[in-house]
């Protein structure tokens, strides 16, 4: 019940904020930062209730009939792992509220109806545990979040809407013929038909068609995380979205790619998985290495946040695909740690965006003496991304090649490649949007510097991240059960893991 | 060749029963006499509508009554060898008859500002009513002529409906009488077809159809598909359907392609469910041929549409291949005696065609709303800023549009996923590539509508969606509202109608 109390506070603060604006156009901020303040307070309770000891897999499930002649209920569930997520969801959902705080001007009611009604899809996904469920959930978010682009995004906004929109759902096609397929082997072996998650992993489906579905699945997944080569409506989307829909599709929706892996395609498909592990190890690197050079090259500095956005979530997939304790747990982190990161430095990007009204770094230089705040809070989110240790992204990023390293060692020395690219693009950023001459073309006298609600924004996020790097033990904990669970779950895949 | 002349069933002479089960035909009748006699005392367009649509609503309730009580257990009938009353016909008599009032009350509407005569035009209406509802309930080839040919006379002349004067009254007539030719010509298809079917197998009703193998019984089925693929517009009959759909009034446009096609619909699912003729080989191989034609042109050709009605008909040419796609898992599945598998494929073919009605209904409604007579709503761009302007409409509008793309929260949704379930149950891959590629060539072209309806509304603009929405507009509004909640409703909780379609499937 708590979960769905999660859902309906952001499905209904949504439909307020929406109407409130017809009294005051200040009103729907407030409803939006209420409603999502509101679901930390089922979050905290679900918190308390967790124990590691427990044997029961999840912390609460809420159960109830829904469609009883296709074996379709309603669930949803949280253990650690998506407890972990969906906090993610809510923190990043405050702070895209305050990055929208004093943006948004235009249609501001539907805009946080729009907000609210992602983050619920997004919560959705991570809790849903009977597959219909899960993809309903999983197509719903991506309407709302095509609203944000194509109304309030920038200059080539249509392009971008519909290119996001495109690519979820023709992958999200594929994913809902896998998963129907999948029923359908259960109903042949089980004689009922069921879309619960316990029942499908039970399934077994051999050979040929098992790569064929778990490609499905696969592919939804990894246009979502995104990785090479289903990636390229990431830069598009996130240059031409608003700064408040840059930081919830780099922070949240890219992790519901991600969680997909984890939860469904390789305990679904353990033996196909296995097989799959090396292209899949490959294709991580390749989005590690190629998304950090591609980010070199742009002069566009949202473009270049989003590359190095693929490049991180190369290191998720890498950790999924050791599929082993350390590297799960590396991929958990490194989503967390990314999540608020990358959420950062679009928020410092549609920043400068919004007081110079570009977004092309050529134009820029020399902001340090202007906006010596600013600069700061980009120094400290530069070096989080690059891997610093003490910060979440270096344990996330570490614990992945150290799983992957047991696997393949190559795969594990390659990526580790990445971390110093990530170095250079991250400085190299700095230095030419901070740093050197001012640009002599362009008039920057009056860049204004962060305020203090910007500011406290950008610390909450620090503290956040400081915590993760000292203190990973507090999230790690919470997630090992599920995931020692679920690598272990897989015989099959250890088995083939160690031939090989 | 030997012939074999099947006894004709005794058929009893019409009792009270037999009328009492034709009510709804009955009652459509007696509306469209009354309607007459109405414009011959004294021209009144609200007294023809209200005439018109007290008609349907009374045929629709007659319907859904029949329908309960074969819940009940009352057993389905035949009256007469010529009609079939079964709740496979009172549920889709039901939902033409309702849908048939949503159009009437529409066209209320539309032509409120006509200053020609308006009352013939629901005279029509309920004539092609009548004609729909005798085809889904006919249980003989005569009985699919007499009701084809009501429907397709009464649809030429609302067609061809002077709702322009001038040049203009060339483009609808040059529509109608494209209409005309080509339905003329399908329908004789037809014709030729039932003659061969009796020639091979001796008989004219069609639901004991006795098994053939001759080559005349197959090209009987042949010609017979074909002239049904011509008033569903399937690949590649369908060159008439974006012309028509453009010059025709909005109201006619509406019945044909949401009443028009259901009931042809209705009648050749009835007939090729027959486990007789869904097995064969020959046609399953056509159909599925067709099928996959209709959804990728009809998808690839709605892409460079800029006119809404032109887009929406050849949407409706990708709809009716995806419909193909779950008759085909009917015979399919028959052929291998999966019982179960063969009536879940009915069971979602007839969904989507309940859904496919319901949401086409509503996107013309939408566009007959902002549109009148002298001054239609036809381009994309007409409906730029609608979100802004006008939140209520241009939300429902979403939801159809949505819909029809088969987004979830609409039951478009719920039956594109029912179409999938039952062509992976049948192994059906190539169609199911081919409905992967046409969803997502279909929401390049939905999402231009919802985009333009979410731009900026400029102040210099003269658009349609600045129209003020008069008092004659309240029933379609209603209307409206009440597609919305079923079509949400279905979309986020489909097992009641799951239930009705459930037993629809299992009693014929």
């Amino acid at each position: 019940m708590i979960l769905l109390w999660i859902l309906l506070i952001l499905f209904f603060g949504g439909l307020l904020a929406w109407l409130s604006e017809w009294f005051d156009s200040r009103l729907p901020r407030w409803i939006a930062l209420f409603s999502v303040a509101a679901t930390l307070i089922p979050l905290v309770l679900l918190y308390q209730g967790y124990d590691a000891d427990s044997e029961s897999k999840w912390i609460v499930e809420f159960s109830r009939s829904w469609i009883p002649s296709l074996g379709i209920k309603f669930t949803l569930a949280v253990d650690g792992l998506s407890l972990l997520l969906v906090g993610l969801t809510s923190f990043l959902g405050l702070i895209s509220i305050g990055a929208a705080w004093e943006e948004m001007r235009e249609r501001v009611g539907f805009f946080y109806f729009n907000l609210l009604w992602t983050l619920a899809g997004v919560v959705g996904v991570f809790t849903a545990i009977d597959l219909f469920l899960f993809f309903f959930f999983w197509e719903v978010m991506l309407i709302p979040m095509y609203f944000i682009i194509a109304i309030w995004g920038h200059e080539n906004k249509r392009y971008a809407a519909t290119k996001f929109f495109l690519f979820t759902q023709f992958t999200g096609m594929l994913l809902l013929v896998s998963l129907l397929c999948l029923v359908y082997f259960f109903k042949i072996q089980y004689g009922y038909l069921s879309f619960a998650y316990e029942d499908l992993l039970r399934t077994e489906v051999d050979g040929a068609l098992e790569i064929g579905l778990m490609l499905g699945f696969f592919i939804a997944f990894a246009t979502k995380l995104p990785s090479v080569p289903f990636h390229s409506w990431l830069p598009d989307a996130h240059s031409q979205a608003p700064t408040a829909g840059s930081v919830l599709l780099a922070g949240v929706l890219l992790k519901t790619g991600a969680y997909g892996l984890i939860r469904f395609t390789l305990p679904f498909f353990p033996e196909a998985s296995a097989q799959f592990t090396p292209v899949a190890l490959a294709l991580a690197v390749i989005s590690i290495l190629y998304c950090a050079k591609v980010a070199l090259a742009q002069s566009d500095i949202k473009r270049l946040i989003a590359y190095t956005s693929v490049s991180h979530m190369g290191f998720v997939l890498l950790g999924i695909y050791a599929w082993n304790l350390i590297g799960l747990q590396g991929a958990v982190m490194t989503m967390l740690a990314h999540g608020l990161s990358a959420a950062a430095l679009f928020s410092l990007a549609g920043g400068l965006q919004g007081r110079l009204h570009t977004r092309d770094m050529r134009l820029m230089g020399g902001f340090w003496a202007l906006a010596p705040r600013m600069a700061v809070v980009a120094l400290f989110f530069s070096v989080a991304a690059l891997g610093m240790p003490g910060l979440g992204n270096f344990v996330g990023e570490f614990l992945s090649l150290l799983g992957v390293f047991s696997v393949s060692i190559w795969a594990a020395a390659l990526a580790a490649l990445g971390m110093i690219v990530a170095s250079v693009y991250s400085l190299w950023v700095m230095q030419a949007v901070f740093q050197g001459a001012q640009n002599s073309e362009a008039d920057h006298s009056s860049l204004p510097d962060l305020d203090n609600r910007e500011l406290f924004i950008y610390a909450l996020m620090m503290i956040g991240l400081v915590v993760m790097g000292l203190f990973p033990n507090a999230f790690l904990d919470l997630s090992s059960g599920v995931l020692e669970r679920l690598s272990s779950a897989s015989d099959a895949f250890a088995a083939v893991g160690e031939s090989r | 060749m030997e012939k074999e002349f099947a006894t004709m069933p005794i058929t009893p002479a019409v009792d009270l029963d037999g009328l009492l089960l034709l009510l709804p035909h009955e009652l459509m009748g007696l509306a469209i006499i009354v309607g007459m006699l109405a414009i011959a005392i004294g021209r009144n367009h609200f007294v023809s509508t209200v005439i018109a649509t007290s008609g349907m609503l009374a045929a629709g309730i007659a319907g859904a009554m029949q329908f309960y009580e074969l819940t009940l257990g009352a057993a389905p009938s035949m009256v007469t060898a010529l009609f079939v009353l079964d709740a496979l016909s009172a549920l889709f008599i039901a939902l033409l008859a309702f849908s048939a009032m949503g159009v009437a009350i529409m066209s209320f509407a539309y032509f409120h500002k006509l200053a020609d005569a308006r009352d013939e035009f629901q005279l029509l209406l309920s004539l092609a009513t009548l004609g729909a509802i005798t085809l889904v309930s006919s249980a003989h080839f005569i009985t699919v002529v007499i009701g084809l040919e009501m429907l397709s006379m009464a649809l030429y002349g609302m067609i061809a409906y002077p709702i322009h004067s001038g040049a203009w009254a060339a483009k609808s007539l040059e529509s109608a009488i494209k209409y005309l030719v080509l339905s003329a010509v399908a329908s004789a298809t037809m014709l030729f077809g039932m003659a061969l079917i009796y020639a091979a197998t001796g008989s004219l009703g069609f639901l004991d159809i006795s098994v053939s193998t001759g080559s005349l019984f197959y090209l009987g089925l042949l010609m017979l598909f074909v002239g049904a693929a011509f008033k569903l517009s399937l690949v590649p009959f369908h060159l008439w359907t974006p012309d028509v759909y453009q010059g025709g009034p909005l109201p006619a446009v509406a019945f044909l392609a949401t009443l028009g096609k259901v009931a042809v619909a209705v009648f050749a699912i009835r007939l090729f469910s027959q486990p007789q003729i869904g097995q064969l080989p020959v046609v399953t191989s056509v159909i599925a041929l067709v099928a996959v034609a209709s959804i990728l042109v009809g998808n690839l050709l709605a892409l460079r549409q800029t006119n809404l009605k032109r887009l929406l008909a050849y949407s409706s040419i990708a709809h009716m291949g995806y419909l193909l796609v779950a008759v085909l898992s009917i015979s399919a599945a028959t052929a291998i005696s999966e019982v179960e598998d063969s009536a879940f494929a009915l069971e979602s073919a007839l969904f989507y065609l309940l859904v496919y009605s319901l949401l086409s209904l509503g996107a013309f409604g939408c566009a007959l709303l902002v549109s009148s007579s002298d001054d239609e709503a036809s381009g994309v761009g007409d409906y730029r800023g609608l979100f802004w302007r006008s939140p209520w409409l241009a939300s429902v509008l979403l939801v159809m549009v949505l819909g029809l793309a088969g987004i979830p929260l609409t039951a478009g949704f719920i039956a594109k996923f029912q179409v999938f379930f039952a062509a992976v149950g049948d192994s059906q891959w190539g169609l199911l590539a081919a409905m992967v590629l046409g969803s997502a060539i279909g929401l390049f072209y939905y999402l231009r509508i919802v985009y333009q309806m979410l731009m900026p509304v400029l102040d210099t603009d003269e658009s349609f969606a600045l129209r003020e929405i008069g008092i004659e507009s309240l029933g379609v509004l209603a209307v409206l509202a009440v597609l919305t909640v079923v079509v949400l409703w279905v979309g986020v909780y489909p097992e009641p109608l799951f239930a009705l379609i459930a037993f629809a499937a299992s009693n014929f």
